[in-house]
């Protein structure tokens, strides 16, 4: 009895995980039946970012540090956040679109499958154009981490800190798409926290007032992305005197924003089903 | 007369998502909070970077994120309906008819960009004046060239986004290069980084690139830095681009034209 | 117990308008009001009204994707918005003209994904595929990208995607708008031919009555939110007081014919339209028409199930 029950339970938290991947699959192929296209989006997306940095870098061809912060300093954090924000927007999917799934009746189908909403959304449309944004994240991260003195602890910091910026991007997009179950056009109200999340953390905090540094760490933990973590792996003292252990939280504010996100979610959903709009 | 026509409807078709213009103001506006402070932090460290004092550059900022859905620097807008026209043949009808196709999208888009100007620029200047030290216009004729240079600036942005979506007619698919485009707009205008920032001969191709006729142009017309006769060859800088790429347009759509008339579409 | 039970259904809307600048009026619209039916394992019902009766209203409550308002609502037992995934697993649904095929890829890439997606037995998935295809005609389909399908290939891949898990209800919301005549008469073959094999129960909102009258053997007509017939087809014709048609071409033009068990409804030169009851027999009238006139021609128009139901709408209203 107690061993079928365990069964059932895997099997129901497998089962979702498994339809992702499956769907997933299915998505990619359909990608890579148009390889021209594929190839010109690739080469695009890789260009955006490529040029996103070259922003920043051409900053330092006027100053030497800014907030404090040399370029391969702030070449660590944009790295993390890139890398963060890239896994998050490639496992969402479609997420970002479910208005326009309310509108056009795609919801309703969705609904009548034996698989959870979220996931099918999130597999919706996956494309493997985004790793374009990973890769070049990766590779300016990558430049930068020499700088970092590291130590076992420092490495473990540097894991999770990647994994806990991912699943704290990934909250963020469902917990702001989640506002077009309400107003289903403003779909854009989103952007100023994912896309906004990731351009305010391309700069050190200390950029910003001390006002907003706070609300970033409590309010709306984006500063867990990569701001704590990474004072940690530079071994700075936090400019704002906020306490140290901040700096190991990144997978608690992680953990925050998913399960915020997740009830919002089901809020949504069922807002949806009860209104019918 | 057609033509005010067709844009006023395109005004008022954008008026209808009320909720998408709340919201696109809104994040105007978080970014233009975001920059805000890198850039005064930039500042603080050079305090004359580019010839820009603090205050302009944070205008800077701000003048961007109200020009940015104006001249639809991202792409869109109604070259996305002609993209779409080409991609279901649709389009050789319009071809056969008696206006000018480029006049006729012209049209729409300077009454999508009206609108946006009035909202998605206006609302997130507001904000910024409340929030920032802004600088306003240095003088009358500032004011004047600047009030000029944005319905040039939105000719040149529609100019390149129509000949993206021509080549819809070869490619079918716009959207490889509206990507390529859209990135080239941004970083080649000035939205994500001032182009008197661009060093030596990087900051000589922006400045001479059509893009920055998008963003550049008007917010150093606002910011007083060209005057006199500088200000009328940066006027004449915007529309002569804005007249050879429209002529370019017109020159891809005969060329569309007979390859629909010989491929039969 | 009934397969669906459906009782004292309620479902009202809020809607708000804009009414000037800033104010919004906000009323509530009723889409379906004291509705209830039942309906068997192995039934095929169509499910019949003008737009915005309620239709789509009612479906999206069966399936679970809304909830209802007020009103008891069973379908295979289950209580459709609380047991939605539940239910999926029992329903195949195929909505309008809204493909749930993969576009860019071969049908069958779509259909394994279902067997994964309704954790279909293996043995039983390749059974079924086969009958389906068989069925239905799409061997030759199965490796087509779905963008490639004619519409016909598209809506049968999209009904075969919906009967791979064997679900004991299929609802299906016009599924032969846009097919030609023969895509539409092969798709009511296969699905009298699924419903006599399997007893799967159908039901079928359609505006083509061509479908109805091909499959249904029972009829609920909704209109403002509530059935205002439910029976069979015939008695649907009875009850709207349908009658037939003698088209009459006289040699000459005359004035109306007066004959008994018949009226006149048109004269159109020597061409004359005679009613008469559905149940009554046309020989007599036949008889008395040729009996007194000069006849050139005559014909029987049988009555049209479209004019029935427009009877009863504007009876209703």
């Amino acid at each position: 009895m107690a061993e079928t029950s365990t069964t059932s339970v895997t099997a129901r938290l497998w089962h979702p995980v498994a339809r992702y991947g499956d769907m997933v699959r299915l998505w990619v192929r359909a990608e890579l039946s148009y390889p021209a296209s594929f190839a010109m989006l690739v080469v695009g997306s890789m260009l955006i970012n490529a040029l996103d940095f070259a922003g920043i870098a051409i900053m330092f061809s006027s100053i030497d540090s800014l907030g404090g912060f040399g370029l391969r300093e702030i070449a660590l954090l944009y790295g993390a956040t890139g890398v963060g924000i890239g896994i998050a927007d490639t496992l969402i999917g479609s997420v970002e679109r479910i208005g326009e799934f309310i509108r056009t009746g795609r919801l309703d189908q969705m609904l009548t499958k034996p698989v959870p909403l979220l996931v099918q959304v999130c597999s919706d449309r996956f494309t493997l154009r985004r790793l374009g944004r990973i890769t070049q994240a990766s590779v300016v991260m990558a430049w930068a981490l020499p700088i970092v003195d590291w130590t076992p602890s420092r490495v473990l910091v540097a894991l999770l800190m990647v994994v806990s910026s991912s699943a704290l991007f990934f909250g963020l997009f469902v917990l702001f798409s989640c506002v077009q179950f309400w107003t289903s056009d403003a779909s854009e109200f989103a952007n100023a926290f994912t896309y906004g999340g990731n351009t305010l953390t391309q700069y050190p905090l200390t950029v910003f007032p001390r006002e907003l540094a706070i609300a970033l760490t409590v309010v709306l933990p984006i500063a867990f992305v990569n701001w704590y973590p990474c004072l940690y792996l530079l071994g700075r003292p936090d400019p704002f005197g906020f306490p140290e252990w901040l700096q190991f939280c990144s997978p608690l504010a992680a953990a925050l924003v998913v399960a915020a996100a997740l009830l919002v979610w089901r809020t949504g959903v069922r807002r949806y089903t009860s209104t019918g709009s | 007369m057609l033509h005010v026509a067709v844009a006023s409807r395109a005004f008022r078709r954008y008026s209808t998502y009320r909720a998408a213009t709340v919201a696109g103001v809104f994040t105007n506006s978080v970014f233009g909070v975001i920059y805000s402070f890198a850039y005064l932090a930039l500042w603080k460290a050079n305090p004359d970077a580019g010839g820009y004092d603090a205050v302009d550059a944070v205008t800077f900022v701000w003048l961007g994120q109200a020009l940015l859905m104006t001249v639809a620097l991202w792409g869109g807008g109604a070259t996305d309906d002609l993209a779409e026209r080409i991609r279901t043949g649709d389009v050789a009808i319009d071809l056969y008819r008696p206006v000018d196709l480029v006049g006729w999208y012209l049209a729409s888009d300077l009454g999508r960009a009206a609108y946006h100007f009035l909202t998605r620029g206006l609302a997130p200047t507001v904000i910024g004046l409340l929030l920032f030290d802004i600088a306003l216009p240095d003088s009358p004729a500032a004011a004047l060239g600047f009030a000029l240079s944005i319905p040039l600036a939105v000719v040149v942005s529609f100019a390149i986004r129509f000949l993206v979506a021509s080549t819809a007619f070869w490619l079918l698919d716009a959207s490889g290069p509206r990507i390529l485009t859209g990135a080239l707009a941004i970083f080649f205008s000035g939205m994500s980084l001032p182009l008197v920032l661009f060093p030596g001969w990087l900051g000589g191709l922006a400045e001479a690139l059509p893009f920055s006729a998008m963003i550049q142009v008007p917010n150093d017309i606002w910011l007083g830095r060209h005057t006199g006769l500088d200000l009328v060859g940066a006027l004449a800088f915007q529309a002569g681009w804005a007249l050879a790429l429209l002529l370019a347009c017109r020159f891809v759509l005969a060329l569309a034209t007979r390859k629909l008339v010989v491929q039969g579409g | 117990m009934p397969l669906i039970d459906v009782s004292g259904l309620e479902r009202t809307f809020v809607v708000r308008r804009r009414a000037g600048f800033m104010r919004r009026t906000r009323s509530e619209v009723r889409a379906v009001h004291d509705l209830t039916f039942s309906v068997e394992t192995g039934e095929m019902v169509g499910y019949i009204g003008p737009n915005g009766a309620g239709k789509s209203t009612t479906i999206k409550m069966l399936t679970g994707i809304l909830v209802p308002t007020a009103g008891s609502l069973r379908v295979a037992g289950l209580d459709p918005s609380r047991q939605r995934t539940e239910l999926a697993q029992r329903i195949g649904v195929v909505f309008g003209q809204r493909t749930t095929l993969w576009w860019d890829l071969p049908l069958r890439d779509s259909f394994e994904l279902l067997r994964k997606i309704y954790r279909i037995p293996d043995a039983r998935y390749r059974e079924n595929l086969d009958r389906f295809v068989e069925l239905l005609d799409l061997g030759d389909q199965l490796d087509t990208p779905v963008r490639q399908l004619s519409l016909g290939q598209r809506m049968r891949g999209d009904i075969t995607a919906a009967l791979l898990h064997d679900p004991e209800i299929l609802y299906l919301d016009e599924p032969t708008i846009g097919l030609d005549v023969v895509s539409k008469g092969r798709l009511r073959e296969f699905l009298r031919a699924l419903n006599a094999e399997r007893s799967t129960t159908l039901l079928l909102t359609t505006h083509d009555l061509q479908d109805i009258e091909a499959l249904c053997d029972r009829v609920i007509v909704i209109d403002h939110g509530t059935s205002v017939y439910d029976g069979s087809l015939a008695g649907l014709h009875a009850q709207g007081g349908s009658s037939r048609t003698l088209v009459v071409d006289l040699v000459d033009e005359g004035p109306p014919i007066d004959v008994p068990g018949a009226r006149v409804k048109k004269v159109e030169g020597p061409r004359q339209w005679l009613s008469f009851p559905t149940e009554a027999s046309a020989a007599p009238v036949v008889a008395a028409v040729a009996a007194s006139y000069d006849v050139a021609d005559l014909s029987i128009q049988e009555p049209d199930i479209e004019d029935v139901i427009r009877d009863l709408y504007s009876r209703g209203a």
